[in-house]
């Protein structure tokens, strides 16, 4: 590794052994869980040799699919709806300042700061109250609700970033506010859109408290139903379910930073 | 002068409300002429871009009325009006191709694509860029760049082109060059420019007229002759070029001449008296360049001081002349124009008479 000798933290002796303790930390639990994946025994912590049965038991599991199908169908639904109301909500705060401007960005990105379990507890109370039956339908209009300020703040920084110039050069070519949008502001958007997408997409595959409150019995997620299983005992194949599901989330969060860096 | 295509009538624009409003424009009126080469000059906050924003469509005026070849454009979108507009940060799209930038405004105008290809070469040909086509303006420097938002916005044939200091971003050399390609695709392409600047040179070098703003008003508009030999304003004496402000009072003499009487009693020959205003309070301005030295023996009239400071630029040298006797602030600059085995009497501290032409005496408004 080159190190740069401006930085002084770089004198103190310990920092090589203090960063991969840290990283240590971070990363092997995560490890232990793939390497744990491939483990032939059905007890899942004594290691007796490597097979990939485990993926071929978990992938042949129906209940594990229907899950997977739930949590699919939720994440794609909350992500299509709360990109689009992220979209139009930052196109609307970006294209001037009006009163309570702070207040309203405030109250766009708190489902962030509030306690996973207040949400889950008051949207069920809420879904309860006017009588809406728990279920997929449920689920996702919850998920709907946390996805937007993930799917917000990327598209936000991107439109800050955006010359208001661009926009204007449209209209003096011609275009009208929509084929302004769609020929110039849209595409030059669509990274960001993309970014909040991808992130949006991963918080509600992910999602376990809220998913657990507000979905009925035809709503099981794969979060949840990994739990029921847990409950049963850990076995290699929770171990092989949440490494794929691993595997998925890194694919989308690269795929999002990737797409969030491009730069005309 | 020709046809007007563009007109501000009483045109005001406020910004804000209440207490932290903003008048921009403050009830200006201007006509535009075809073919012309229009610059709105003056220092940052004139409301020069406020107004060029106005007949662009991107603002909306407070009241007055923008005219477009005698038609009120007032409530036209940007998108509606035949005018285009070269920004200051050029604005080129950056996920389209240097030729679907160009051909973009054409698209929206309807014209098929195979036409708007061969429009947008001649474009490129016409801003020395032809090779550039399928590059990104990111690929681009800032010169071509420029280039690139003129042909962006000549390709429709706009009937007025707005310019908002286009020309700011690039350095000197470079700037030089495209004040003289500007004013060469305005001939070339006959369409009237309007330029918004603050740089008084690049006003000068390029405009047909000059209108000098300041705090949303013009002050003055005239040809870049006009504007420099006869500023009606201290204003305008002072931001384009340098000039030398005396202040004292009027008094007629014999033959209809006057003669501007110094606080410290020493006297200037006008050639006239001021038309209007005040006689006891009359500021004159006089160009440096217009004065001349002479060694104080001369015995000549006229005025005499002593020189603080010579500064010597090349091609000419400005000398600081103190009126004296110390205590009036009167200081005159002289700008001489250097030639071989001229000049050199001159040192510091020396006594010296001031030649000042009537014609080059100009009596201001305020």
């Amino acid at each position: 590794m080159k190190i740069d000798t401006s930085n002084p933290l770089w004198r103190f002796r310990g920092i090589t052994p203090m960063a991969m303790f840290f990283f240590a930390y971070l990363y092997l639990p995560i490890l232990v869980l793939i390497v744990l994946s491939f483990n032939e025994n059905r007890l899942a912590t004594i290691w007796t040799g490597f097979s990939t049965d485990w993926y071929r038991v978990a992938l042949s599991n129906d209940d594990m699919l229907r899950a997977a199908k739930n949590s699919l169908v939720i994440a794609v639904s909350a992500t299509v709806i709360a990109t689009t109301a992220a979209t139009l909500a930052a196109l609307g705060m970006a294209r001037q300042r009006f009163r309570g401007e702070t207040g309203v960005a405030a109250m766009l990105v708190l489902p962030l700061l509030v306690p996973e379990i207040v949400t889950a507890i008051a949207t069920l109370l809420f879904f309860v109250a006017i009588g809406v039956q728990l279920g997929l339908i449920s689920v996702i209009a919850a998920h709907t609700v946390f996805c937007i300020p993930f799917a917000y703040l990327p598209i936000r920084a991107r439109l800050d970033g955006m010359d208001p110039a661009l926009a204007e050069a449209a209209n003096d070519l011609y275009a009208n506010e929509w084929q302004a949008f769609r020929r110039v502001t849209f595409p030059l958007l669509w990274p960001g859109i993309m970014s909040g997408a991808m992130l949006s997409f991963i918080i509600s595959l992910d999602d376990f408290v809220i998913s657990y409150f507000v979905g009925g019995a035809g709503a099981t997620t794969l979060p949840i139903y990994i739990f029921g299983m847990i409950r049963m005992g850990i076995t290699p194949e929770v171990n092989a379910v949440s490494a794929l599901m691993l595997i998925i989330s890194i694919v989308f969060v690269s795929i999002s930073f990737l797409i969030d860096r491009i730069r005309y | 002068m020709s046809d007007i295509v563009v007109s501000a009538r009483s045109v005001s624009k406020i910004f804000g409300n209440g207490p932290e409003q903003v008048r921009a424009l403050d009830d200006v009126s201007v006509d535009i002429c075809q073919n012309e080469f229009f610059t709105m000059l003056g220092p940052s906050g004139c409301g020069k871009t406020t107004l060029l924003r106005l007949i662009g469509g991107f603002e909306q005026a407070t009241s007055g009325d923008i005219l477009l070849e005698g038609q009120v454009l007032n409530d036209l979108p940007p998108y509606k009006r035949p005018i285009n507009t070269v920004f200051q940060s050029y604005a080129l799209f950056p996920h389209l191709t240097v030729r679907q930038n160009i051909t973009f405004g054409l698209e929206m105008k309807g014209m098929p694509r195979r036409e708007a290809n061969g429009r947008a070469d001649e474009m490129l040909d016409l801003v020395q860029l032809a090779p550039y086509g399928d590059r990104m303006p990111s690929q681009l420097s800032g010169g071509q760049q420029q280039r690139i938002a003129l042909a962006r916005a000549l390709a429709p044939a706009p009937r007025v082109l707005l310019l908002d200091e286009p020309l700011s971003a690039l350095d000197l050399k470079l700037r030089k060059e495209m004040q003289i390609e500007l004013k060469r695709l305005q001939t070339e392409t006959g369409i009237t420019f309007v330029f918004v600047t603050h740089d008084q040179e690049e006003a000068l070098a390029m405009s047909d007229r000059i209108a000098v703003m300041q705090a949303g008003k013009i002050l003055q508009i005239g040809s870049p002759r006009d504007i420099y030999e006869s500023p009606t304003h201290r204003f305008v004496a002072d931001f384009i070029g340098e000039s030398n402000f005396l202040h004292g009072e009027v008094r007629q003499t014999d033959g209809g001449a006057a003669v501007l009487t110094l606080a410290g009693g020493r006297e200037i020959a006008l050639a006239a008296m001021p038309v209007s205003g005040p006689r006891d309070n009359v500021t004159i301005s006089i160009r440096p360049e217009r004065l001349a030295l002479y060694a104080r023996n001369d015995q000549k009239d006229g005025l005499t001081g002593t020189i603080r400071d010579i500064v010597y630029f090349g091609t000419d040298t400005t000398y600081h002349i103190d009126l004296g006797p110390s205590g009036t602030d009167a200081r005159l600059t002289v700008r001489v124009q250097n030639r071989e085995g001229e000049g050199r009497e001159f040192e510091r501290g020396a006594q010296v008479g001031v030649t000042v032409p009537v014609d080059a005496i100009r009596v201001l408004a305020d």
